[in-house]
């Protein structure tokens, strides 16, 4: 019965979903850990997702995951702060590339995706158990 | 012996399962970039099946008097389309969440249908084996 199939798909994308909301509760947690220079600085974690061919090109139906974990390049926040306990020698402060704005958004766009994916799998339950039920 | 009681409606389930699998994998893949977003032409899907359930088989061709005859299959793949967007996106993904989820209630109403049609079928079958 391949209406399990979409409850699979849909599972993959909820699971793509999660691991998007955790990095972003990373980016986000990490948004005021400083630091003295710029190679130990937390950089912003974005996901990428990839859909799941499984080297079969002619199946229609295909999950998605994540292919990888990027680190964001856009400039880290250096900030002049003598008195800082984490102030290197010229007196500096570097503050992550977090951007709060856009995890904000990414969280709102992550939880949406998820609701759509339960939804996709509460009909097809619904439909499962309706085909079970033929003819009683 | 079980199409010609269900009729149509056998392949219609069949077509249907299937669409609500690329609608649910479209759904799923919407936040993936480049991602091309499908459908099946349930309409010619349907269609060529019933061709084919009129003809009663699609002949495969042979070419030599010593080949064995069989029924082609026509395959649900055949009819799957790429979606054009309204809305183009920057990062390549076709996906339009509504339009996507619209199709999937759409999909699964009319898949609610084709089962109400198979239940009735067979109560009918039952209604006629007890004699009532």
């Amino acid at each position: 019965m391949s209406l399990f199939k979409v409850l699979d798909i849909s599972g993959t994308g909820m699971h793509a979903q999660t691991v998007r909301l955790n990095t972003i509760a990373s980016n986000m947690a990490n948004v005021d850990s400083v630091s003295s220079n710029k190679d130990e600085t937390y950089r912003s974690k974005q996901p990428v997702f990839q859909t799941i061919l499984e080297g079969n090109m002619n199946e229609p139906a295909m999950g998605v995951r994540v292919k990888e974990i990027v680190e964001s390049q856009a400039p880290l926040k250096m900030e002049y702060n003598p008195n800082h306990p984490m102030a290197n020698e010229e007196g500096y402060i570097f503050r992550p590339n977090v951007d709060i704005n856009e995890e904000m958004a990414n969280m709102l766009s992550a939880s949406r995706s998820y609701e759509t994916n339960i939804e996709v799998m509460n009909t097809s339950k619904q439909l499962l158990l309706r085909t079970i039920q033929l003819g009683k | 012996m079980a199409e010609s009681i269900f009729g149509i409606h056998e392949r219609a389930l069949q077509v249907r399962t299937m669409r609500g699998e690329v609608l649910a994998s479209n759904l799923a893949n919407a936040d993936t970039p480049n991602y091309k977003a499908r459908d099946v032409d349930f309409r010619q899907a349907l269609r060529a099946e019933s061709d084919k359930f009129a003809k009663d088989s699609l002949p495969m061709a042979h070419t030599s008097g010593r080949h064995m005859t069989g029924d082609a299959l026509l395959n649900t793949q055949d009819f799957l389309k790429y979606r054009m967007p309204t809305q183009p996106s920057l990062d390549g993904n076709t996906v339009e969440a509504h339009i996507e989820k619209a199709q999937y209630m759409e999909n699964a109403m009319q898949h609610q249908a084709t089962l109400e049609f198979i239940d009735s079928k067979i109560q009918g079958i039952r209604g006629a084996l007890k004699g009532e």
